[in-house]
């Protein structure tokens, strides 16, 4: 039997653009706020868990060798994780394993990106120049939900401006867009139809760090423990004829799992808030559904009601969420953390009222990596 | 609480050959393990309940090379699946683990690698510091190179020594269907040749190559179901030394006796070790860092000197050590994986034999 695991402590760098810290410093700056917040030194950590997208954003092979001092890492193990854009849940997943395991009890988990310091659209282009980028693979998916889903265009620029308005409380945040509105996202220009300029997610600068421990440390920590309730992952290949790209298969196995794990059987209601990956403004209702929150057809309708601002019956994305910060390794981290976070009480002006459960999201690849974890503020919620 | 919980083994293990050029894509490679598996095991597809595979995207210079890799796995219906970008060594700790939590039992573990397509030397030098040592050029051949010095300065070891282990290793892999490099020289007529990074001579290096490996990894009464002799995984580290070499006495390797310690090697008797040497003198060097006696053989397969498909090498390792238990000819043994410049990060990995 698994013993259970909780986020004790939690780190973040902002996400700006940051030209003057090395990566070095990206990671340990994280790190430090993360150790500290948990009680705890660097010295105290057991195990380090390090995730990224593709090694070739920065141009830095297999970066946990040249990152492990900065980390505090010698003489420990450092287990370095790559899972595309689910990597950041993919990794926090893992130091939740490696604690449940009984391995260890204090593992530090850390993601970044550093996309000043490379191409990233290349990257995600098969390092092809001249790709389409991620925008472009995901947009005839969209414009095929939208066909599905009757979803009026509007959607997609709700979605844009709620985000960046959750980002204003949001310290850490990339975009800070105080004067966006309806109208300047519509009028921005069409990247990938139906995807415009301002429905995109930035390119990022930033490092995340959470401490992962066991229920005897947690008991002990200075700070209220997010418990790690329950998590996933599900994968599928990422083409072939007939493959359904909109209500994907491993999206809607990997929430099954999920839900299953932890007790929950009716996801709106017993889930108070959840950061999912949105990297583009129309994959919020697309989660909605795709991970059985609301029925098919029908995640439009909650984010077209207002459900999904701070505030509503089912708030998403409260700290803004990737569209107004993608450090694209760090991002998946950051829904887990902003997910833990909320269930600690500490997520500041973007705090959801008495939040006792919570989902952190990533996805990746061709929308077919999934991860995806369960928070509570009670170590055995009970519905 | 007690760890580890749940007692965990290898049942059934399969390789590629070590190729110079695998003519396909990597793929192919692991769907050729996998089926193997599948084949040897008599186990489903969906009886594989968790898939962790560990590949560089470097090696192939294609970012997101690994999303391809899981077109051999066959993941559909989709699987739970994670990724390492490290040796399939280490993707077999994570399934180690991960198989401790109770709720699954079967765990398929990958390497793989294809460094043909590319030119290790000029990639390798972009696993150092980006800011300090990356912009030298300072690549695996030239550190190894500077660790051989290190050796022979400190009265360690000579060039002979490191002859010595590359005559070993290919006469060795003549009985290895699976090596790359094989044949019988001896260590004077190895000390003829030339130097290529000096003081290491062609032999003391590995080849580049193309392959994959596989294994399945089972917890429990189960592992007893699906084979007589399972091969126990009964303890596993891995340890990291500082990224500068400068600040490392590279004739020593502390991060593998840390590792070591942690494995319990010393608990017991080792009839077998198999060690990712992948340059001659460091065989020398953990060799000292395992507590190894000369009694114990090491590398029977002809290690990584004869075949180096990277990422699947130190899984490879383990593999060669789980046949020689499952077919019983060794009852202990000693597994080592690596990763980085001059023995940087080390695995280390103790397999048994049943009663």
């Amino acid at each position: 039997m698994a013993r259970r695991s909780a986020v004790i402590g939690i780190g973040q760098t902002d996400y700006r653009k940051q030209l003057e810290v090395t990566l070095d410093g990206l990671v340990r700056w994280a790190a430090l706020e993360a150790v500290a917040d948990a009680g705890l030194t660097l010295a105290d950590i057991d195990a380090v868990v390090i995730g990224k997208a593709p090694d070739a954003l920065e141009g830095v092979m297999m970066p946990e060798l040249s990152l492990c001092d900065a980390l505090g890492a010698v003489g420990k193990p450092i287990h370095r994780v790559h899972t595309a854009g689910s990597v950041g849940a993919s990794t926090a997943i893992t130091g939740a394993t490696l604690v449940e395991s009984g391995r260890y009890e204090r593992v530090l988990v850390v993601c970044y990106e550093k996309q000043s310091e490379g191409n990233a659209t290349w990257a995600l282009s098969g390092g092809r120049s001249g790709g389409q980028g991620a925008g472009g693979t995901f947009a005839p998916w969209i414009r095929e939900y939208i066909r599905r889903s009757k979803a009026p265009e509007h959607i997609g620029w709700m979605v844009a401006v709620k985000d960046r308005r959750n980002a204003l409380k949001n310290p850490h945040a990339h975009l800070h867009l105080p004067d966006i509105t309806i109208d300047k996202v519509k009028e921005s220009p069409m990247l990938w139809d139906p995807l415009h300029f301002l429905e995109s997610c930035p390119s990022s600068d930033g490092a995340a760090a959470v401490v992962i421990a066991s229920e005897d440390v947690a008991r002990r920590a200075p700070h209220p423990p997010a418990w790690i309730i329950a998590h996933a992952k599900r994968t599928e290949f990422s083409s072939f004829p007939g493959r359904d790209t909109v209500r994907i298969q491993a999206g809607l196995d990997c929430a099954e799992a999920l839900y299953k794990k932890a007790g929950i059987t009716n996801p709106i209601e017993q889930i108070d808030c959840a950061e999912l990956y949105v990297p583009f403004s129309w994959y919020e209702p697309m989660w909605l559904e795709g991970h059985l929150i609301t029925p098919e057809g029908e995640g439009w309708k909650l984010t077209e009601a207002g459900e999904t601002e701070l505030g509503g019956r089912f708030p998403v994305n409260m700290s803004g969420g990737v569209l107004s910060s993608n450090a694209i390794g760090a991002s998946g981290l950051i829904r887990c953390l902003e997910a833990a976070s909320q269930v600690r009480g500490t997520a500041g002006d973007y705090q959801v009222d008495g939040a006792r459960v919570a989902l952190g999201h990533a996805y990746g690849g061709a929308a077919q990596y999934f991860a995806m974890w369960i928070v509570s503020s009670e170590i055995a919620p009970t519905f | 609480m007690a760890f580890p919980s749940r007692e965990v083994a290898i049942v059934a293990t399969s390789q590629t050959p070590s190729y110079r050029h695998f003519d396909g894509p990597e793929p192919v490679l692991i769907m050729r393990c996998v089926n193997d598996l599948l084949a040897t095991t008599g186990l489903e597809r969906d009886d594989l309940e968790f898939t962790i595979a560990g590949s560089c995207d470097y090696l192939s210079g294609l970012p997101f090379a690994f999303v391809q890799n899981i077109d051999g796995v066959g993941a559909w219906p989709p699987v739970y699946e994670t990724h390492v970008e490290m040796d399939g060594a280490w993707a077999l700790f994570e399934a180690w683990l991960r198989l401790q939590l109770g709720d699954i039992d079967v765990a398929l573990v990958i390497g793989s690698g294809k460094s043909s397509p590319g030119h290790p030397r000029e990639a390798f030098p972009l696993q150092t510091d980006p800011y300090v040592l990356a912009p030298l050029g300072l690549d695996p051949v030239s550190l190894a190179g500077i660790q051989a010095r290190c050796l022979i300065d400190a009265g360690k070891a000579t060039e002979r020594d490191f002859a010595a282990v590359a005559s070993r290793n290919r006469r060795d892999a003549m009985g290895n269907p699976n090596a790359q490099v094989t044949g019988d020289r001896s260590v004077d007529d190895l000390l003829k040749e030339a130097y290529v990074c000096e003081p290491l001579r062609r032999h003391d290096l590995p080849p580049i190559s193309d392959g994959a490996a596989a294994l399945v990894l089972v917890a429990g009464p189960r592992a007893r179901d699906l084979v007589e002799r399972p091969a126990w995984v009964t303890g596993m580290d891995h340890r990291i030394e500082s990224h500068h070499p400068g600040l490392r006495d590279l004739t020593t390797s502390p991060s593998t006796a840390l590792a070591a310690s942690g494995a319990g090697v010393g608990d017991g008797p080792v009839d077998v070790a198999e060690l990712t040497v992948t340059y001659s003198p460091e065989e020398i060097v953990l060799r000292e860092a395992l507590g190894l006696g000369d009694g114990v053989a090491v590398n029977p397969s002809g290690g990584p000197l004869a075949g180096h498909p990277v990422m699947a090498t130190g899984l490879i390792r383990v593999i060669e050590v789980a046949n020689r238990i499952m077919a019983g000819s060794a009852q202990r043994g000693v597994a080592h994986a690596s990763s980085g410049p001059a023995l940087q990060q080390n695995l280390v990995c103790v397999l048994q034999g049943g009663e």
